[in-house]
């Protein structure tokens, strides 16, 4: 069958020939490997005409980078897409807005400095026979789209001086502006309010009568019974099953989102508990999270669990002092402190791998031993402000030996080690601080099977020398094999705290997406 | 992992790695050098290195880029970037040079205050550049503006402060002890004991370690515990005070204060910098690499004046040249990260 070009696709959608296929998009064994991940093995997808596709599955489950591929922005390794029957191929992410594909994202992308106008016609601005803007027409456009969506928003306001949750409309109104077949929603609700959520499903019934399709990508089970009229579980970069919304229920979809077997990495001691040492009442940093309270033993593992926006990095950051509390208290040792720059933190005995490797972690084009060496230069390893660079090398190169860091020698610059390397280095860091308690966020993210048992054995090792570790991860095996307890964050709040004998990948779950 | 086991091209890209980074740009130099001693001979007839008053003249000009370049590179390595350095030589030259005038000189700046002992014009040079640098850093550390556009105001409103100063007239008639410090090799001397002094801070200090990790990544270094916005403000003035120097000794050689001095020698620091292998976003350069390429600028200058080449294209070709370094030193960061 010959593959339909995006330029006759276009053609056909505006002359209003739409062949009568009952289903807008088949999605048949696509794959797409990232460097050392398979994002999506053999997965598959199918859009029905007037319905509304919800996608559920745990962070990295592969739903985005599927919208992703279909919007045209990854290119898959394989696959066979087909629109209303036809074959297509999917190239750009212009070549999808010409096949009547377009994509909400998750992030915005908004232009801050131009109007909504602007930002919705952007490429496509009516222009007159000189190719000068028509500003006017533009407006009215703009003025009739937001109407039709009953938005009341200026078109004239530039995109800056809107709320997040108006932006968001905004994004909406220009996805529907293109006219598509199919929408994309990637966790539309992610920032509005629950007046805004009950808009954007009118304006989702609307569309859904005028015949379109759309994929919704939530998190949240209530919108899913809500809106969907199919869901599709995605697990591990796998499809798992598609199931009609209305004969599912919760735990259903609960179970197939995490249905897979904990398996051994976690080699997890049981060690002694202590004396509580790191206790934090109602803490809160405004917009982020609010009233947090827990206490942290020395030799204990607290998993901190959650969705991606829960707030679960911001409380750790909070506690450290990278962004110091708009309120509640910090107790070390029982006594109230100020923490009110990473310093202070680190005085305590804290030490926090943040979540972000390349972003906040590494010296990317510094040398192993500059990296590892960063935090305890601050106080020691210096006389009259000289470096003690022997004492220095040998501790690096003690850290190297015992966390196995793969790499010649301590010259070369971590950018060229591989993720778990310098994670290892990362990791080095923190433990040259000689820390008494110390935050983990992602701790294995984006490496290696190996490395990650590694890290795993290290960190209860950690545990059995009395650190008290408080480990954010999104892997829900991963908390669930280490910790002695685990906290679970949704929406800025901590929903619960289970101990190791009661937390299970669905009670998690359930307190995760409330 | 043993040396053997390396592949041949891995070998010798890490044997590669462990030659200090500036032997290629040791060879521009040399080159350089060699060309010029070539055109010499064919245009003009003459040697360009075996003329010793030629190599001083030129050695002595480079001094007072070099000295402004010392401060400059330190700034670039944390990731910052100093507009404000020839302003700054500016109106340190005339605050210094007011202070350095004879004794009982009846037109000088302030009467009351000639034939001063030369400690005190040169110590207020040197603190009026601090402070001026003092509030740089303080407005790139506590604003969080951009250093391009603080330095930038600083550059204009420092020239401000030397044309305000006597209402753009020269300050004359310093004393002897004074210019003493600008005579003979004293420059050269003063230029290169800075480079070394903050050679060995950048490499072996603490200062030199928190310069390259905040310039290498901000964020990781805050997260390690680094006060930040302390080095910062500490970096920005050892800048203004390495400009203060330069105030001071081009007062002394030029034995006289003018407002105008110091114009686009910012910009000669930086390409100093950059030609010896500094980079614009941070983490990486070495003051060997700026002396190299205070000297390759030296080297271009007295070159073309020798082959009497007319200074519009001097200007033209020293451009094009700057530009080649640096596309030169990110094709060679390319090649050694994907090793």
């Amino acid at each position: 069958m010959a593959t339909l070009s995006p330029t006759t696709a276009e053609l056909l959608r505006k002359s209003g020939v739409i062949p009568g296929a009952e289903y807008l998009l088949e999605v048949e064994h696509v794959r797409k490997a990232f460097p050392g991940v398979l994002a999506l093995d053999d997965v598959e997808f199918r859009l029905k005409r007037g319905h509304v596709h919800a996608l559920m599955g745990e962070n990295g489950a592969g739903k985005s980078t599927l919208m992703k591929i279909i919007a045209g922005i990854y290119t898959p390794d394989s696959g066979s897409f087909k629109l209303k029957g036809q074959e297509i191929k999917l190239g750009s992410p212009l070549d999808a807005l010409r096949y009547g594909i377009a994509m909400i994202h998750q992030e915005l992308n908004l232009m801050a400095f131009m109007t909504v106008a602007e930002n919705i016609w952007l490429g496509r601005e009516p222009r007159n026979a000189l190719g000068i803007i028509n500003h006017r027409e533009m407006r009215r456009r703009t003025q009739t789209l937001l109407d039709r969506l009953e938005i009341e928003i200026d078109p004239e306001i530039e995109v800056r001086d809107l709320s997040v949750a108006s932006r968001q409309m905004v994004e909406i109104a220009k996805a529907v502006s293109y006219d598509s077949d199919i929408l994309i929603m990637d966790e539309p609700t992610s920032a509005i309010t629950e007046k805004e959520v009950a808009h954007l499903f009118r304006i989702i019934r609307a569309l859904k009568s005028e015949g379109k399709g759309i994929v919704y990508i939530t998190h949240k089970m209530n919108e899913l019974f809500e809106i969907a009229d199919e869901v599709s579980v995605f697990r591990d970069g796998r499809f798992v099953g598609e199931h009609p919304a209305h004969s599912v229920t919760r735990d259903d979809i609960i179970k197939l989102m995490v249905g897979r077997e904990v398996t051994q990495m976690f080699p997890k001691q049981t060690v002694p508990i202590g004396d509580v040492i790191l206790s934090v009442n109602k803490l809160s940093l405004e917009g982020r999270f609010h009233d947090v309270s827990f206490d942290l033993r020395r030799g204990e593992i607290l998993g901190l669990a959650g969705l991606v926006g829960s707030g679960r990095s911001n409380v750790a950051e909070t506690i450290f002092g990278v962004t110091p509390a708009t309120s509640g208290q910090i107790f070390v040792d029982g006594r109230e402190v100020a923490v009110r720059n990473p310093g202070a933190a680190m005085d305590l005995g804290m030490g926090f791998l943040t979540e972000d490797r390349k972003e906040s972690g590494c010296f990317l084009l510094l040398d192993i031993t500059a990296n590892m060496q960063a935090a305890i230069l601050r106080n020691g390893y210096a006389t009259m402000g000289v470096v003690r660079e022997r004492e220095i090398e040998r501790l690096c190169q003690q850290q190297k030996a015992s966390l196995r860091v793969r790499t010649p020698d301590l010259e070369e610059p971590v950018i060229n080690l591989s993720g778990g390397n310098q994670q290892k280095v990362l990791i080095a860091r923190w433990l040259l601080t000689q820390p008494r308690i110390l935050i983990l966020d992602e701790p294995t993210r984006g490496i290696d099977v190996g490395a990650k048992a590694e890290i795993h054995r290290l960190i209860s090792e950690l545990a059995g020398q009395g650190v008290a570790v408080l480990m954010i991860s999104s892997e829900l095996p991963e908390v669930l094999g280490m910790s002695d307890r685990v906290m679970v964050m949704h929406e800025g709040r901590l929903t619960g705290i289970l101990d190791r004998k009661d937390a299970t990948q669905v009670s998690v779950m359930e307190l995760a997406a409330s | 992992m043993s040396s053997q086991s390396l592949p041949v091209s891995e070998a010798v890209a890490r044997a590669r790695r462990r030659l200090p980074p500036e032997i290629s740009i040791l060879g521009v130099m040399i080159g350089m050098m060699l060309l010029f001693e070539a055109l010499g001979w064919i245009f003009v007839g003459q040697s360009f290195i075996a003329n010793p008053l030629r190599l001083k003249i030129m050695i002595l000009q480079e001094s007072e880029i070099g000295i402004i370049a010392v401060g400059v590179t330190q700034v670039i390595i944390m990731g910052g970037i100093d507009l404000s350095s020839g302003s700054l030589v500016g109106m340190t030259a005339m605050v210094a040079a007011s202070l350095a005038q004879v004794a009982g000189y009846s037109h000088a700046v302030y009467p009351g205050l000639t034939g001063l002992n030369p400690i005190f014009p040169v110590v207020a040079g040197l603190v009026c550049g601090s402070l001026a640098g003092l509030v740089n850093g303080s407005l790139i550390a506590l604003t969080k503006i951009p250093p391009f556009i603080a330095t930038l105001g600083m550059m204009v409103s420092a020239r401000g402060v030397a044309d305000w100063y006597t209402d753009g007239q020269p300050i004359g008639n310093l004393s002897d002890e004074y210019a003493a410090i600008g005579s003979g090799w004293w420059p050269v001397i003063i230029f290169l004991s800075m480079a070394v002094l903050f050679h060995l801070a950048l490499r072996y200090t603490r200062y030199g370690k928190f310069t390259y990790a905040i310039g290498a990544n901000p964020l990781a270094a805050r997260v390690s515990g680094i006060n930040v916005e302390r080095h910062i403000m500490l970096v920005y003035t050892i800048a203004g005070l390495m400009s203060g120097l330069c105030g001071v000794v081009h007062t002394a050689r030029a034995i006289s204060g003018q407002a105008g001095v110091g114009v686009g020698f910012e910009l000669d620091a930086i390409a100093a910098a950059v030609i010896g292998g500094a980079s614009l976003s941070g983490g990486v350069g070495r003051l060997t690499g700026t002396i190299i390429g205070a000297v390759i600028l030296g080297i271009l200058t007295s070159g073309f004046t020798f082959l009497n080449v007319d200074a519009h294209y001097q200007e033209i070709i020293k451009g094009g040249v700057i530009v080649a370094a640096v596309i030169a030193d990110q094709y060679r960061q390319r090649k050694r990260r994907t090793i």
